[in-house]
């Protein structure tokens, strides 16, 4: 399948990213938190506020996802740990119940049109949000221009990847 | 495709992200056991099930998870109005047009 797999004559690659840590977290009042977590939490769905490598991306009204390098997962641990002592919060780390692949060149919209309904060329670069591509729900955030970070869970992966697959034999092939 | 407007996202966005969850305003009584077996029945299942103006409820599942409350035209398959969970209903004659 690698063999066959297109990338630069289709206009878009697609990329796993090494592990990172991700946290999903819930509370009412994401007030003080930003601080005692090193990143802000923008209250607005689909914003994403970023510090060096961290960052809190608003999935609704109550939920954020964080994302933080490997490295930094104990220190991360250890401020959630620290915050929840003090208020009510709900933080699951989900880090290794999903992939990340790096989708980027000038056809990312159309090939990510390939199963994605959403009008993503209206998303503001550094902003993100929970969608759906074909049947699975993933969590989209863009990067640049005509680069996205698709997030999936571990086993819905496979079905992802082969839609995305397919597509980019379609780009390539003209289609 | 529809497209619904989320009224947390405050994003007009395609159907598929969203899910269907029945109809709105209709409150859970307080005291379940003092409810006659028709009352619970009436509860439980019976619904409006209009043609025309249909107040129901939508969840946004695949975005920001919350459940919210339209105004659809069952005729026409057209949404006329989307409010946050727990606010009243909106004037359907105001929505319409039909207001004067």
């Amino acid at each position: 399948m690698n063999a066959m797999t297109p990338t630069i004559a289709a206009g878009a690659t697609v990329t796993e990213l090494a592990p990172t840590t991700r946290i999903v977290l819930r509370l009412a009042d994401p007030g003080g938190v930003g601080i005692a977590l090193g990143v802000p939490l923008s209250e607005r769905i689909g914003s994403r506020a970023t510090n060096g490598a961290r960052s809190a991306l608003c999935l609704g009204p109550d939920e954020w996802l964080i994302e933080a390098p490997e490295t930094e997962a104990a220190t991360l641990g250890a401020m959630i740990a620290d915050l929840a002592a003090r208020t009510a919060i709900s933080a699951v780390e989900v880090s290794d119940r999903e992939i990340t692949w790096r989708i980027e060149g000038p056809a990312v919209l159309e090939l990510l049109a390939a199963g994605c309904p959403r009008n993503l060329a209206g998303m503001p670069v550094g902003e993100g949000a929970r969608t759906i591509f074909d049947s699975v729900q993933i969590v989209l955030t863009r990067e640049a221009e005509d680069r996205f970070h698709l997030t999936v869970w571990r086993s819905f992966a496979p079905h992802v990847r082969a839609i995305l697959d397919l597509a980019l034999r379609e780009l390539a092939s003209g289609l | 495709m529809l497209l619904i407007h989320c009224p947390y996202c405050d994003e007009t966005l395609p159907e598929l992200e969203f899910a269907y969850a029945g109809e709105a305003h209709i409150a859970r009584p307080a005291d379940p056991s003092k409810l006659s077996d028709e009352e619970w029945r009436d509860f439980l299942f019976i619904r409006t099930n209009p043609k025309g103006v249909h107040f129901e409820r939508w969840r946004h599942i695949n975005g920001c998870g919350r459940f919210f409350n339209a105004v659809r035209e069952t005729v026409g398959d057209k949404f006329l109005s989307t409010y946050e969970a727990g606010e009243p209903r909106p004037d359907v004659a105001t929505l319409t047009g039909e207001a004067k």
